[in-house]
């Protein structure tokens, strides 16, 4: 054990059992696992990703390159990072993350939070920020990615004034301190995001700060000699925070090897600490560690740790003494944390004098402060002696890791640059540093310096790769929160939904609404399902749900003349209490969407839209009514949630709605083809449109939607001496087809226009509409453009698939070309044989003839038909 | 899995310009580079410089997520990727650089019966044009790509999918620098840091461009600058029906092999693979305002991740390391702009959106023709910027979802 | 990024809509114009590297369109 007797802020009382690689240990409240590890003389956490070297821990913090590890489930964790909680069971990663099938079980919230200061960094500076913002009353929250305040000084003897401090902080109401957060995103318009630790799951915080004060710290770097990557070597300031915050002794006998005076206070910790100082080395002093040597195999049961230096004078010559020892910590200097900075846009500049990039211009309502800003007094930086790599000898650069986690050597790098290679990025993407899981928090500087000094240029022209988000690893599940399962997307759901649920409905995904796609009985498949829908339509009465049609309000003195600008066609005749449908197209002239414009009252209409394309409809009036035709006085509302549309469809649909409203006149000439009335059954207020999309007789019976389940009850009961048959989206699709109505989004795909549906006579001479200028151009106007066409399988069992392509031979070798494609294909109860719809080049002029559907292994083979099977004179729909 | 990649001595020179070239190629990405090594190559054009305003291949060629495919929809599309996918097949040999291509096949899942009916039509148009494509039932894609979630319960749940076996991923970095280094053995100059500020025209045609380095004399001048097509295009008067976007990607850490396959979603709009080191590679959806920062809003990210766990519940415990985003020019129809311009020996090259890496050494290909010979390759015939007149859009939007 | 709804105040760019480019009149009389002129109403748009005018929808709130001015680079908003 080399837990040290007292000192550090664990807890003694407190013992944690823990494994590591199957074997148990004992930990105390307040360690981490690294600290545990290191106190349970484990040095060897894992192997090095690419060379299988044996790695220990390195650092005492977020950039921990070497202690990867894998808890429980969880993979890709740094030990340094690792709270020690009773019976974790941990296991060392060679690098590479394993991915369980088991479910992830923990919980993931989102917080959104507003704030006039955002301070990052619960160190010194981080803690004086907030302080200082606290007392104006503003909303301050203060971050820190520890499991306590306090960063540095916590290893430091500040203990009074962090308990003071912090305890001020408390009595402010507007701070709010979150402790194992950290903020890794720091984006436009200051926003950042947080990503806080918590005992099962995270919490993800989205901040929006008026200002942000970033006292992010620093990072030391270490320097680079031969074999500095064996289990032992550590950063300076780790080694100090082990002995002093975990009361852990690193090693027995270290030596201390820098260029700068942070470690001056390190010796004197390390000999409280009962550890013997066998040398310190300082490159100001014309020394450097030129290479290690391995701790004989056998001892403490792992071989491959730190068992010495050997220390030579700067000059190369001179002589050399080798030093035993188990510990070695390094110090380069510091690195000013400044990823959060440059992801805001702020601008890094080299300080030739630190010997690190430092702030430049910050980005609006940016702040740094403390170490981040450069001020390096409280890292005790002092002087420094700007130094990178030590030379070994014989030129062999192939131990000297500059990127521990990704097994990048200075050999590399200096391989890369002899390609030809000159910029940072292309290193950085020659050797991969920087790429690893730490994102090169160590590796940076030092990669930069090793180019800059390889190519003669100062560090600062050589420059930095991009800081990105995040600033440390994200789980997917943290970002996901609880968008996912039922949450991932909203579902809408009509009022009717329940009973189609009791009913046996087999539900379709349209957009975000679950619809009816058919109602099986008992073992029905699907086909035996729909072909018995469309017959009680075509026959007798059937029902179904249309309230996720697409509904917008129109009102205002120029609705008309707005709804001829937007429709192909013209609604100036169009009387009060009647429908007309209407078609849309973008300024391309392609088809956009289709439905039915009612006219309700003066200056009162309401469109209705497809399912999918209510919001687009919407969206696109609204642009050109507020950025085009700011003249015209209309408003339009959204109104599609606020009815609910039960479609009374078949021959004894009359029958049906004269039993649910005995007084109001049916017969053709009362209430013809496309109009409207408004009456009321059983206290439902209902607005009655003959409306069909079947061909047949039908209303579409309209109310409130809280009364939506009460009207479709009331419809089935009037319903049931007919047999009335709900039916789902799939015979509402073969129904509308077998009569040649298009779907907008099936029958179309953005490059349809009008006229390829056979439907110029819906295009107004009259008056100008969106897209009609495009119709003339020269490719739009060509003659053997695709169009609409109806196709008969030979077969009339034969069911093309939809999205069959189309040729004129049957044999023909590939490629060959294709000209047209099935866009609907369906079994038909009426026709008793398969039919289909296509987009066929020069279609109306193959009437008559043959086209063939190449399908994997067999052809179907098809007569061109008119678009239209049933009831071509609407004898049906008009009786 | 693990070995380090063995990589040329040589890579390239860093010469300085000359005063006067054949042929300028604006933007050393891939783009930029296949061209230029297709001129030497199929055309003994060798007297050319690729000017670069940073690193070379530093720009969407660096921050793409390499999948590359060609089962596009329309044939005008499919017929350039497909030519590109051939190429693809033979490149390492030809380029002598292992560039990682991996035939891993793209698989695309589909949710509803809409995106069935888009799925089936693309399956049979890519069989009729001679492209393999598979039509796959919910258990052939679970038995293909084992860790999609195809259970029924989801929000979304997977219906079918749609497989391109020879479709896959390949190393971009490496891709870029093969065909750096065969151009540059050719005798092209590839200039980097050096920003082209303005063109040098006489009446209606151009004759060399002026740089931060000095004024740079040229037969002909190719554009070829994914990201900054209108910057470039604005300083010579060339107008573009193109807009910038931030299209973002993200990776995780190396991990253990999960995913064996690219697996695409329309509809809860995921694309993700396993790159051969171990990190997932995975593409957001495009932010939906022009932008050039090479960033983009978190909650793209998000919407990515939570679909990313959705359709792989064992991705949950992965992590982001890194996020970034590249600027995607992005045309009306979602098809490229190839060929000729208004203006004498300027050429244009750009509008690939989220299609130009795996189109790279096919639009070096039709592009070095076009340019060497003055008139577009007949593949690129149909890429005019005419058709914006015409009204002869490839729309590839939305009918084939075939956004990435 | 942080939008300025004229009506709503400032809000998370999820609750906005993207017009695009606010300078693209459409031209008095469609009919007279030629197809090239034609062609660029409908699919010409600037596309600046910089300061751009542009129109944002608040969908997820007033629904107002309105028009701002945004620096493609640094994403700074200025209210035009």
């Amino acid at each position: 054990m080399s837990r040290l007797a007292s000192g550090g802020r664990i807890d003694r009382t407190r013992p944690i059992q823990f494994s590591f690689n199957g074997t148990p240990y004992r930990g105390y409240e307040g360690d981490n696992l690294a600290s545990a590890l290191l106190a349970n003389d484990v040095r060897v956490v894992a192997n090095s990703v690419t060379y299988g070297r044996p790695r220990g821990v390195f650092s005492a913090g977020v950039e921990e390159p070497n202690a990867l590890v894998q808890v429980g489930n969880d993979t890709m964790l740094r030990a340094t990072q690792v709270g020690l909680v009773d019976g974790l069971e941990a296991i060392g990663l060679n690098g590479r993350g394993r991915l369980s099938l088991e479910p992830d079980g923990h919980r993931y919230d989102k917080v959104y939070a507003h704030c006039e200061v955002l301070v990052i960094g619960g160190g010194r500076a981080g803690i004086t920020a907030a302080l200082e913002a606290g007392q104006t009353g503003d909303r301050v929250i203060l971050v820190d990615e520890q499991a306590e305040f306090g960063g540095r000084l916590l290893g430091a003897g500040w203990n009074d004034w962090l308990e003071t401090s912090l305890g001020a902080l408390r009595s402010p109401p507007d701070v709010r301190l979150l402790t194992r957060a950290t903020a890794f995103g720091h984006y436009d318009q200051n926003l950042v995001l947080i990503a806080q630790r918590l005992p099962n799951g995270g919490r993800l915080w989205q901040a929006r700060a008026k200002r942000v004060v970033l006292a992010t710290g620093a990072h030391e770097r270490p320097l680079i000699f031969a074999n500095n990557d064996r289990p032992g070597i550590m950063l300076a300031g780790a080694a100090r925070a082990y002995v002093n915050r975990y009361g852990v002794a690193p090693g027995k006998r270290a030596v201390i090897f820098t260029n700068n005076d942070s470690t001056d206070a390190l010796a004197g910790d390390l000999k409280r600490a009962g550890i013997s100082v066998e040398a310190i080395v300082d490159v100001r002093a014309g020394e450097a560690v030129l290479d290690t040597f391995p701790s004989p195999a056998g001892g403490g049961g792992q071989g491959g740790g730190l068992g010495g230096v050997t220390i030579a004078p700067l000059t190369g010559g001179g002589s050399r003494r080798e030093v035993e020892c188990d510990l070695l910590c390094v110090s380069g200097g510091f690195n000013p944390t400044l990823h959060l900075f440059s992801q805001a846009q702020g601008r890094l500049r080299y300080d030739q004098a630190l010997a690190c990039f430092v702030p430049d211009a910050a980005p609006p309502n940016v702040e740094v402060v403390g170490a981040a800003a450069g001020d390096l007094g409280g890292r005790g930086q002092g002087t420094i002696m700007p130094y990178w790599v030590v030379p070994s000898d014989g030129q062999d650069w192939s131990t000297h890791f500059v990127d521990l986690e990704r097994d990048v050597t200075v050999a590399d790098v200096r391989r890369a640059l002899s390609t030809g290679m000159r910029s940072v990025e292309h290193v950085k993407r020659f050797t991969t540093i920087g790429t690893g899981s730490d994102q090169g928090k160590t590796a940076g500087i030092n990669e930069t310096a090793i180019i800059a000094t390889q190519l003669g240029q100062p560090v600062g022209a050589v420059g930095v790769t991009t800081f990105r988000p995040p600033y440390v690893p994200v789980s997917f599940g943290l970002m996901a929160g609880r968008n996912r399962g039922d949450l991932f997307e909203p579902i809408r759901l009509t009022a009717m939904h329940p009973w189609h649920v009791a009913h046996g409905a087999v539900f379709e995904n349209v957009g975000q609404w679950k619809r009816p796609w058919y109602f099986p009985r008992h073992d029905e498949d699907i086909e035996t399902a729909v072909l018995r829908e469309c017959r009680a339509a075509r026959e007798g009465v059937a029902v179904m749900d249309a309230s996720t049609l697409g509904k917008i309000d129109i009102q205002g003195p120029d609705a008309v003349e707005f709804l001829n600008r937007m429709y192909t066609n013209a609604f100036d005749t169009l009387k009060i209490g009647s429908c007309r449908y209407g078609l849309m197209c973008k300024v391309d002239g392609m088809v956009f969407d289709d439905g039915v414009v009612m006219h309700l009252g003066p200056d009162h209409w309401l469109a209705t839209t497809t399912t999918g394309g209510a919001a687009a409809v919407l969206e696109w009036m609204e642009e050109w009514l507020q950025t085009e035709w700011t003249d015209l006085r209309v408003r339009l509302t959204s109104v599609t949630d606020h009815w609910a549309d039960v479609a009374v469809v078949g021959p004894r649909s009359r029958d049906v709605v004269r039993g649910l409203f005995p007084k109001l006149p049916l017969d053709p000439e009362s209430f013809p083809f496309m109009a409207i009335r408004e009456s009321e059954t059983a206290g439902i207020p209902v607005r009655l449109h003959r409306i069909t999309f079947s061909g047949e007789l039908a209303y579409e019976l309209w109310t409130q939607s809280w009364y939506g389940l009460a009207l479709w009850e009331a419809v089935m009961a009037a319903g049931e001496p007919f047999a009335i048959t709900p039916y789902g989206t799939e015979a509402m699709h073969v129904l509308r087809a077998e009569k040649g109505y298009i779907i907008c989004g099936q029958e179309t795909d953005g490059t349809v226009t009008p006229q390829d549906l056979g439907m110029s006579w819906i295009l107004s001479k009259k008056k100008a509409f969106i897209g009609r200028r495009s119709h003339r151009r020269r490719d739009t106007a060509r003659p053997d453009r695709k169009q609409l066409v109806g196709l008969l399988p030979v077969e009339r069992d034969q069911l093309l698939p939809e999205g069959a392509q189309l040729v004129v031979e049957p044999d023909g070798t590939i490629p060959t070309k294709m000209i047209g494609h099935v866009t609907s294909s369906y079994r038909s109860a009426t026709l008793d044989r398969t039919f289909a719809l296509a987009m066929l080049q020069s279609g109306r002029e193959r009437l008559g003839a043959m086209v063939y559907a190449p399908l994997n292994g067999h052809v179907v083979s098809a007569t061109v038909t008119e678009p239209i099977f049933y009831d071509k004179e609407n004898v049906r729909r008009d009786s | 899995m693990a070995e380090p990649h063995p990589h040329p001595d040589h890579l390239w020179r860093n010469p300085e310009p000359r005063r006067s070239y054949e042929v300028v190629i604006v933007g050393a990405g891939g783009h930029g580079l296949a061209t230029a090594y297709y001129l030497a190559k199929n055309h003994g054009i060798t007297d050319v410089a690729v000017l670069e305003r940073g690193w070379l291949a530093g720009g969407n060629m660096a921050r793409n997520t390499t999948v590359i495919r060609s089962n596009y929809l329309w044939d005008e599309s499919a017929a350039i990727y497909e030519h590109s996918l051939k190429l693809w097949e033979h490149l390492a040999e030809e380029l002598e650089y292992d560039i990682l291509f991996s035939q891993r096949g793209v698989l695309s899942l589909v949710h509803s019966q809409g995106d069935r009916r888009e799925g089936m039509r693309r399956v049979n148009a890519n069989r009729l044009s001679g492209i393999d494509a598979e039509w796959l039932t919910p258990a052939e894609v679970k038995a293909f790509c084992p860790i999609v979630n195809i259970s029924p319960d989801v929000r979304y749940p997977v219906i079918g999918g749609t497989l391109q076996r020879r479709g896959g991923i390949a190393k971009h970095d490496y891709v870029a620098w093969a065909f750096a280094r065969k151009a540059d053995e050719m005798g092209v100059d590839l200039i980097q840091n050096c920003e082209v500020s303005g063109f040098d025209l006489d009446g209606g045609r151009v004759r060399g461009v002026h740089t931060n380095r000095g004024l740079i004399a040229a037969n002909k001048v190719a554009l070829c600058a994914a990201g900054h097509s209108t910057v470039l295009a604005d300083m010579v008067g060339l107008d573009l029906p193109i807009q910038s976007h931030p299209l973002q990607a993200l990776v995780s850490e190396l991990l253990e092999p999960v995913l064996n396959c690219v697996v695409m979603s329309n509809a809860v709009h995921v694309y993700v693979s396993q790159a051969h080191k171990g990190e997932l590679v995975m593409g957001a959806g495009m932010d939906p305002y022009n932008s050039y920062a090479q960033r983009g809003s978190p909650h793209v990210i998000e919407d990515q991740l939570a679909a990313a766990c959705e359709l792989f519940p064992i991705f949950s415990r992965a992590h982001v390391l890194r996020t970034w985003a590249g600027i995607v020019d992005v045309a009306p129809d979602a098809s490229p702009i190839l060929g000729l311009t208004p203006i004498e020996n300027l050429f244009i090259n750009c509008g690939w959106g989220t299609g130009g890496f795996k189109a790279t050494p096919g639009a070096g290909w039709v592009y070095a023709h076009t340019i060497a010979h003055g008139e577009p390759h007949p593949l690129s015939e149909p890429y005019a910027l005419e058709r914006f007149t015409t009204g002869a859009l490839i729309d590839e939007h939305g009918a084939a979802g075939v956004t990435h | 990024m942080l939008i300025p709804c004229p009506w709503c105040g400032d809000r998370e760019d999820i609750e906005f809509k993207y017009g695009g480019s606010a300078d693209v009149a459409y031209p008095r009389d469609a009919d007279a114009v030629d197809d090239a002129t034609w062609a660029r109403f409908v699919f010409f748009r600037p596309n600046p590297k910089g300061q751009m005018t542009e129109r944002w929808v608040h969908t997820a709130g007033c629904r107002r369109w309105f028009t701002l001015v945004r620096d493609t680079v640094t994403h700074q908003i200025t209210t035009a």
